[in-house]
């Protein structure tokens, strides 16, 4: 009962709480990057400003019923994100997660731009990519907790890195995919210019591409809560240990996406479920052997 | 509502120009200059630009694609003239295929000199059309306001203040 209020309040926080922390992230990112290429960078509240401004814009339309797909996006990310942090099952919450991706396919699909639909088919590439990692992931927590259950996942005795080194490191990889850093940023970036306009955002403008940045903040906090259960175990110091990885590991993208070109998509294929199988498929291995 | 000024998202146009301005605006969203300490993106898609900043002038050729840039744009939006040769057509101007400056195609906001305009002259222009693009927003916020629940114009294209009394004009004129 005591539990049922606490993960409650998870959920409740998450819903309330993660647009404010990613869009603090979102700024963090962009001043440390400036701050790495020796500028001075935008202010840290810069991506809230950038928010309010695309809610003050005329709004065109190139299709009405991107901004309902969009909604939708935003909505199952929302969903998948607050599953996770009520600890929910494991399996359903990444199910949901996948679908969000096909949603942001068809939010760039529908308008039939050129570019936009180019780089709705990129974003398919990219989920093909960090797919099998984020699936295998959940395996890899029933393996190592006999469940799929999260809650019995968040409190172990032990922290779950000991068990899933490999299972980390694929995440990890398949992370920088999903988060669009570069070098793996072939449907959008999040700098200036890319050879598709920008991506599948190209026809987004307005109310749609506040909508989408808003997803974007929940998927940032989700996906970094997603590492902190590598750490999380049932005493407190492990909660002091998750935020700095995640901190370290925001850092260390950070300067990945400043120092690496783009890839091409298919570099980027063969490169993620390499290291998904050398990674995940090995630890894989030993968990079912030692098990 | 809300402040619209700390984020002016850019979309530069080099139109029959030397490359020299071009070169110049680069420089502006270099590290020396950091245009992005003030919220500059510099963006490639005109449905998320809220500043069209246009370099060199414009001739036969280009002169569609401007317009067609400045259309794309929803509103409200600024549009700054960077250099001579946008200004007025500069050094081209005699040329046979030149209409001049860009005001020649789009409606001007601010007109930055300078042959090759400085990048310092051009934060000062970015700054300019900042203000005016809060100015129009308000506007626009203000109208809304005062003309609350009335009924909305003819065309549901329409929705901005400058239409709405570019609407009222042409009643009167068609009335008298
Ligand atoms: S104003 Fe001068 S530097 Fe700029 S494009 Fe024209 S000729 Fe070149």
């Amino acid at each position: 009962m005591n539990h049922t209020i606490f993960y409650a309040i998870g959920a409740v926080l998450y819903i309330v709480g993660a647009p404010f922390l990613g869009c603090l992230m979102d700024g963090a990112e962009r001043k440390l990057s400036a701050r790495m290429q020796g500028r001075i960078g935008p202010p840290l509240l810069q991506p809230w400003y950038d928010f309010v401004k695309l809610l003050n814009k005329q709004v065109v339309t190139v299709d009405r019923a991107q901004f309902f797909i969009l909604t939708s996006y935003l909505v199952l990310m929302v969903m998948s994100g607050a599953m996770f942090f009520s600890g929910n099952d494991l399996l359903m919450t990444f199910f949901v997660l996948s679908t969000t991706g096909t949603f942001l396919y068809f939010a760039a699909i529908v308008p039939s731009s050129p570019y936009s639909s180019m780089a709705a088919s990129r974003e398919l590439i990219q989920e093909v990519c960090y797919e099998p990692a984020v699936l295998l992931l959940s395996v890899g927590f029933y393996l190592a907790t006999g469940t799929f259950n999260a809650r019995a996942v968040f409190s172990q005795n032990t922290s779950l890195v000991v068990f899933l080194p490999g299972f980390l490191a694929s995440y990890l990889f398949a992370m920088i995919i999903k988060l669009r850093i570069s070098p793996f940023d072939v449907s959008t970036s999040h700098h200036a210019h890319q050879e598709l306009v920008q991506g599948v955002t190209t026809e987004m403008g307005a109310r749609n591409l506040a909508l989408f940045k808003l997803a974007e903040w929940y998927e940032m906090v989700f996906l970094y809560g997603v590492v902190a259960v590598f750490i999380l175990n049932s005493s407190l110091v492990s909660v002091l240990a998750a935020i700095l990885v995640d901190l370290v590991i925001f850092f260390c993208f950070v300067l990945i996406d400043n120092t690496n070109a783009r890839v091409k998509w298919e570099n980027m294929l063969g490169l993620s479920w390499a290291v998904t199988g050398l990674c995940s498929g090995v630890n894989l291995l030993i968990l079912m052997m030692i098990r | 509502m809300g402040k619209v000024k700390k984020s002016p998202w850019l979309l530069h146009y080099d139109g029959s120009s030397c490359n020299g301005c071009d070169i110049e605006v680069l420089a502006t969203l270099t590290p020396v200059y950091d245009a992005e300490r003030f919220g500059v993106v510099n963006t490639g898609d005109p449905l998320q630009a809220d500043i069209l900043m246009i370099t060199g002038g414009i001739n036969q050729q280009n002169a569609p694609v401007v317009k067609q840039l400045y259309d794309q744009m929803p509103r409200p939006k600024v549009v700054v003239a960077v250099g001579t040769c946008a200004c007025s057509g500069g050094v081209f101007r005699e040329c046979y295929n030149m209409l001049g400056g860009a005001d020649s195609t789009v409606p001007i906001d601010i007109y930055v000199p300078g042959c090759a305009a400085r990048p310092e002259s051009i934060m000062d222009g970015i700054m300019k059309a900042v203000e005016l693009f809060q100015k129009r927003s308000d506007e626009h916020d203000q109208y809304e306001k005062e003309h609350k629940g009335e009924a909305g114009p003819v065309d549901p294209n329409i929705n901005t203040a400058r239409d709405k009394v570019k609407m009222q004009e042409m009643k009167g004129a068609a009335d008298a």
